[in-house]
């Protein structure tokens, strides 16, 4: 059967709400009787709180009711470690509420509830609280050193350590021929989506059933432990994602928030709304990427990679939050990359400090670990006077040695396994589409007063997985319609549209007839989320499951209904054919009246709908290649990309403007992480960086055209629709290319990146060091 | 982010203005175009008891040229009107060519000039600009009016001369010297962002192609804008070229005290403070002859 | 303090009238007091764009704005764009060339696009690019934003009628 609508470029039909200002987002959400909350911040880095004082805000009119960890009494439970459970990191876990000490500019202390937000934070002035400030750490180096702790009762600062063993690393640097060594850093950012964190938590006191707007990535477990904590039987709680305005990893994790908001409604017995402010969101919400690490290569001469040695540092800020381990662990898990280096050993510390908690964001621990590699490959070409493509070209894994298992790189008993890919084409299709060979003849040449630089970035990326499924569940109704029930979230992927085309393919029936529902935890009882670029991989291979099932059964009934072999049938374009002929037999129409009246097929089944879960604890890899052309003003360290592109291999592409879409919005994002953004820590652990004016987002005058190039000549494997996830890979290698083009054009002046970001002070700074070291 | 409350009123008139002024100036702000005291406002790191909304004092909001040639322009007088104007076009082409610098487009159409100046953002570009170019600040208050220079109006961040009872009423900038060479010349972490380093620059040279009268100015490296006093004696009386730019750089990478923020270094500061100088004097000695719209 | 002020305008149209305090700022009036919900909060200090609606024919921030000052004003917003079941052609570009993504911060580019293109109805693309600069997206890496306003701008030019929507 010929597919029509996978690997159409469909136009979105979620489109219309949002482009007539008819979203629902948390804030757009208003329910009778709604009160609004604020929190109150920590405004010390570190310190103990000798006393809070809500009279005066308690008394303002207004006011409904503010609260603090003692009135949340023995419920109290610490936001729960959710994966990468490495040992000794269940110490740092965060309190709702702090009561005795705090940790980081930004730990909430006490929830104020009035009528309006305006007077929500009147009260949260009048709060007054006493600190006794204590010594703070920012810095893993310094924190390595335990003289200051931040968790004081666990005596060190070094939360847990995982290693991995791959081969003989000590052996192969033992007898290689080279080997280097490089300290690395990237800094301290994260994803800022434009709709800050928001819920509306609404308890319905006489049926004691909780609904909470806004909460998005992980309904389900998110359901389950909210209402462990309020201890209310899990299906009464209805959590709704409704409009989400981004989410990038940072969203929908379990923050304290999201134990307060419906604490306070179940306690008010009314709807209270929060919806956070762009400085909390900048201190509260998870940060990201504050990874270091120092990498050693060893090589044979001919540039032939034997080992990789890594120790990687994550600055996991003051609490290990819902991630545990994963940022530093998921740098690294694909640290190898693409290379066949068949000894690789590393140590990974989980450090503790007075900042915001760490978590994910977009292609975690793999845009530092890309930089990381990526950066030493170009060492290496330059010290073995290789060049750079080259010395990559000669180390990539072949075709002939796919499914290629690089070892187990990640805590558990998994092997990490390459599943499908062709890596040296992806690499020549690049490079090709790029004009790369003309183009390098510009490496290094100054042109007006500015320094040239081409880079090159190779990356990995696992999709899917993580958790073990997804679910769908597809009805057919009148019209004729078809429903389909997602078990995942939607934070403006596209995946209203992208899940329809996959079902109607799936069915056999045309795109129109097709509504999308998602976000709503009454939908489909089980599932996980939506994050790690697994939503495409798991769901949408549900609804294909479930959608093809609905077309055996439906084929099913209408062979019994008109006595004819449903193996000779056909469903598409939503009539059923006899194989072979154009004349539809049936019109759906009346199938439907058919078995909703009279109960076929099976005993006590109206057979309308099918529900499918697809399984897989396997990651499927997308890769690709990044490749950025810069020009550098040596004088004020400005760089201006003049051509950057992505390429990358999706497996197979659902709905390719979608997928463009992702590949554009990730490379400008990971731009805008690589040159423009930093959350920067000042004295006494103050946050810097609290608005806007002061962590600088990229905007349209800011950044190149973005040239993406979609490939799919490595279909996964592991599931039956070949897809990979499509969300991540254009932001992986941002890092490592523009440092890499970065480091070519002021090779001459000395310079080699080994640290992010590129902006204009830190490129000066560089400038003027190896200036200064050369007089 | 929500304001604290405040008392409210929208005069019409200036005199009601200068009014309320003398009564609730001490706990009080005035509120022109919003763009810089609003953020400020939202965020509580300013509190204002009493807001004094001048919006509707339409008598503020004029672009003049008197005939002596002095343009006379009203403390409420949008940025966007100045951006279009075709007055400033033709007799201020350093402010004209300034406000595109400033913000995107919908902050030029809500701010003012005089909301900028008494603001007093070191890495802002009208205060720079209003003190290269010499210009001067007629301020009203119940008590009458007095005239300021811009080098004696700019004390420190965020802190200008004005007194909490005085309302900006206009700002003037001297004749334009046709034939005069310009260039504003900035660093920004993006387009539109205030400056992490700006230098603002003419000279005018004589017959004989000597310069005979220059300013320079540099903004976002200390916390005021600041004039290279020394630097401008250095192009006096010489012929605007590669190696006296060079001169000048080197003065102003001496005598800048600049600040560190989470931008930028003072070394950054001092060298890009250099460098900007040295381009925006090449470029404002290409322009000198050419007439205003170079 | 809570004195409240006598607020008259017009949005999209519709003349209202209600009485608010003096701190409420615009972007919470028109969300919370007129319930047009269409009009998004990013950053409430002016940089994200987010908030962006017409004052008089002006793109502004409504962030920075306070609801007593938009007193006699008119008002036009994202939902004042469709004319009836019609969307406007800046509305149907955006869908053509993907130009969103989570939607949230695609009614402030809808309305600084409408002002814009009224003031330049050719633009070049790097006029397109400039205008934008002031309107914050995380999602899409702006290229389709400036696809999607070329390719409205190719249809209002020559479209007098439909420079303002109609009720």
């Amino acid at each position: 059967m010929a597919q029509t609508y996978i690997g159409a470029s469909i136009k979105r039909r979620e489109d219309i709400r949002f482009i007539t200002g008819r979203g629902t987002y948390a804030d757009d959400i208003k329910l009778p009787g709604m009160l609004h909350a604020a929190i109150l911040r920590s405004a010390r880095a570190h310190a103990r709180i000798r006393s809070i004082d809500t009279t005066r805000a308690g008394a303002i009119p207004g006011v409904v009711w503010i609260f603090t960890l003692g009135d949340i009494g023995e419920m109290a439970v610490p936001v729960p470690m959710r994966m990468y459970k490495i040992a000794g990191l269940e110490r740092y876990l965060q309190p709702l509420l702090a009561q005795n000490e705090v940790r980081y500019v930004g730990e909430p202390i006490a929830v104020a509830i009035a009528e309006s937000r305006y007077l929500a934070e009147d009260a949260l002035d009048a709060i007054e609280v006493e600190y006794e400030d204590l010594p703070e750490i920012l810095d893993v180096t310094a924190a390595l050193r335990d003289d200051v702790l931040v968790h004081e009762r666990t005596g060190t600062n070094l939360a847990a350590v995982h290693e991995i063993h791959v081969g003989d690393a000590a052996a192969a640097f033992e007898k290689a021929d080279y080997t280097r060594r490089e300290m690395f850093r990237v800094h301290r950012h994260t994803g800022n989506p434009l709709e800050t964190r928001g819920l509306v938590a609404d308890f319905d006191a006489g049926k004691r059933q909780l609904t909470v707007y806004g909460m998005t990535k992980l309904l389900h477990y998110n359901r389950q432990v909210i209402a462990a904590f309020l201890k209310l039987p899990e299906h009464n709680l209805h959590f709704i994602e409704n409009d989400i305005g981004g989410g990038f990893g940072i969203r929908g994790e379990l923050y304290p928030e999201d134990f307060l908001i419906p604490f306070a409604s179940v306690r008010l017995g009314r709807p209270v709304k929060w919806i956070e402010d762009r400085r909390e969101h900048l201190m509260a919400a998870n940060h990201s990427r504050e990874v270091s690490c120092e990498l050693e290569i060893a090589a044979r001469r001919d540039g032939t990679l034997l080992a990789l040695r890594a120790k990687i540092y994550g600055n996991m800020g003051a609490y290990v939050r819902t991630h545990g381990g994963l940022v530093p662990c998921s740098t690294a898990a694909l640290l190898p990359g693409p290379y066949r280096i068949p000894n690789y050993e590393c140590k990974i510390h989980c450090v503790v400090t007075n900042k915001t908690g760490m978590g994910t964001y977009r292609a975690p621990g793999r845009y530092e670990s890309c930089f990381f590699r990526e950066r030493l490959l170009d060492m290496v070409a330059a010290d073995l006077d290789l060049d750079p493509v080259e010395l990559r070209r000669k180390n990539l894994i072949q075709p002939e040695e796919i499914p290629y298992e690089i070892g187990i790189t990640r805590p558990g008993t998994n092997p990490t396994v390459l599943d499908s890919a062709n890596f040296p084409s992806a690499l020549n299709r690049a490079l090709q589409e790029f004009d790369y060979s003309r183009i390098a003849a510009c490496q290094g040449r100054l042109e007006n007063g500015r320094y040239h630089g081409i880079g090159v970035a190779y990356f990995v990326k696992n999709t899917g997985g993580l958790e073990p499924y997804e679910g769908a569940k597809v009805v057919l109704g009148d019209g004729p319609s078809v429903a389909v029930y997602l078990s995942i979230n939607v934070l403006g992927q596209g995946h209203e549209t992208a899940m329809a085309q996959i079902c109607a393919d799936g069915l056999g029936v045309p795109l129109e007839w097709i509504s999308v529902f998602h976000g709503n935890t009454d939908l489909v009882p089980f599932g996980w989320g939506t994050f790690a670029s697994r939503g495409t991989v798991m769901c949408g291979n549900a609804v294909h499951l479930a959608a093809q099932r609905l077309r055996q059964k439906l084929l099913l009934i209408v062979g019994e209904q008109l006595s004819l072999d449903p193996a000779q049938l056909e469903l598409h374009d939503g009539n059923i054919h006899q194989k072979g002929s154009r004349d539809p037999v049936l019109d759906l129409k009346n199938v439907l009246a058919h078995v909703r009246e009279t109960v076929r097929v099976n005993p006590g089944e109206p057979a309308l709908e099918e529900t499918a879960y697809f399984n897989s604890n396997q990651l499927t890899h997308s890769y690709g290649v990044h490749l950025a052309h810069v020009a550098v003003d040596p004088e004020t360290g400005v760089v201006e990309i003049l051509r950057y592109m992505v390429v990358e291999d999706v497996g197979r592409c659902i709905n390719p403007l979608l997928v463009h879409g992702q590949a554009v919005g990730a490379a400008i994002q990971g731009i805008g992480g690589t040159l423009f953004e930093e959350l920067v820590y000042g004295e006494n652990g103050q946050l810097l960086s609290t608005t806007f004016r002061d962590y600088v987002l990229p905007s349209s005058t800011d950044v190149p055209p973005i040239e993406s190039v979609v490939l799919e000549e490595a279909p996964s494997p592991l599931n039956p629709l070949g897809v990979k996830g499509a969300g991540e890979g254009g932001i992986v290698g941002t890092g490592a290319v523009l440092a890499n083009a970065v480091s070519h054009a002021l090779s001459s002046l000395g310079v080699k990146v080994t640290e992010l970001p590129l902006s204009p002070d830190r490129l000066r700074a560089l400038i003027r060091n190896h200036t200064a070291r050369r007089a | 982010m929500k304001p604290a409350p405040f008392e409210y009123f929208a005069p019409e008139k200036i005199d009601d203005a200068v009014e309320l002024l003398a009564r609730y100036g001490e706990d009080g702000k005035i509120l022109a175009g919003g763009q810089s005291l609003m953020p400020l406002m939202n965020l509580r790191l300013a509190r204002p008891q009493v807001v004094i909304d001048i919006n509707r004092v339409t008598a503020l909001d004029y672009i003049a040229q008197g005939a002596d040639g002095v343009l006379a322009i009203g403390a409420l007088t949008r940025q966007r009107s100045l951006e279009h104007s075709a007055v400033v076009k033709d007799h201020n082409p350093v402010l004209a060519a300034t406000m595109p610098l400033i913000g995107h487009f919908q902050i030029r159409n809500r701010g003012t000039i005089g909301g900028s100046l008494v603001h007093a953002d070191p890495a802002a570009e009208l205060p720079a600009v209003s003190l290269a170019l010499g210009a001067e600040f007629v301020v009203k208050s119940e008590r009458g009016e007095r005239v300021i220079s811009a080098e004696k109006f700019f004390l420190g961040s965020m802190t200008t001369v004005i007194e909490p009872t005085e309302l900006l009423t206009e700002i003037r900038f001297p004749r334009w010297r046709p034939g005069s060479g310009w260039a504003v010349e900035e660093v920004a972490r993006r387009r539109g962002d205030f400056a992490m380093v700006g230098a603002v620059v003419w000279l005018q040279l004589d017959g004989t192609g000597l310069c005979e009268e220059t300013r320079v100015a540099l903004f976002g490296v200390e916390d005021r804008p600041v004039r290279i006093v020394r630097g401008e004696q250095i192009l006096l009386g010489n012929r605007p070229e590669a190696d006296i730019f060079a001169e000048v750089a080197e003065v102003v990478a001496e005598q800048l005290d600049p600040v560190s923020d989470v931008h930028a270094s003072r070394e950054y500061r001092k060298e890009v403070g250099a460098c900007l100088t040295r381009r925006a004097l090449q470029t404002a000695s290409g322009k000198v002859g050419k007439g205003v719209d170079p | 303090m809570s004195m409240k002020h006598s607020v008259r305008l017009a949005v999209n149209g519709a003349l209202y009238e209600r009485l608010v305090e003096a701190r409420m700022t615009l972007a919470d009036f028109l969300r919370n007091e007129l319930h047009l919900t269409g009009t998004h909060l990013g950053c409430e200090h002016g940089v994200c764009g987010a908030c962006t609606v017409l004052l008089n024919g002006n793109a502004v921030r409504s962030c920075l704005l306070l609801a007593v000052q938009a007193n006699g004003a008119e008002l036009l917003t994202v939902e004042g764009l469709t004319a009836g079941e019609q969307l406007h052609p800046l509305q149907r570009a955006f869908q053509d060339r993907h130009a969103l993504q989570c939607g949230f911060c695609t009614p402030g580019f809808l309305m600084t696009a409408f002002a814009f293109l009224k003031e330049t109805p050719r633009p070049t693309h790097a006029e397109v690019r400039e205008a934008i600069s002031g309107n914050i997206c995380r999602c899409t890496g702006y290229q389709p934003i400036v696809q999607a306003i070329l390719q409205a701008a190719g249809e209002t030019a020559t479209d007098k009628k439909r420079d303002i929507p109609k009720r």
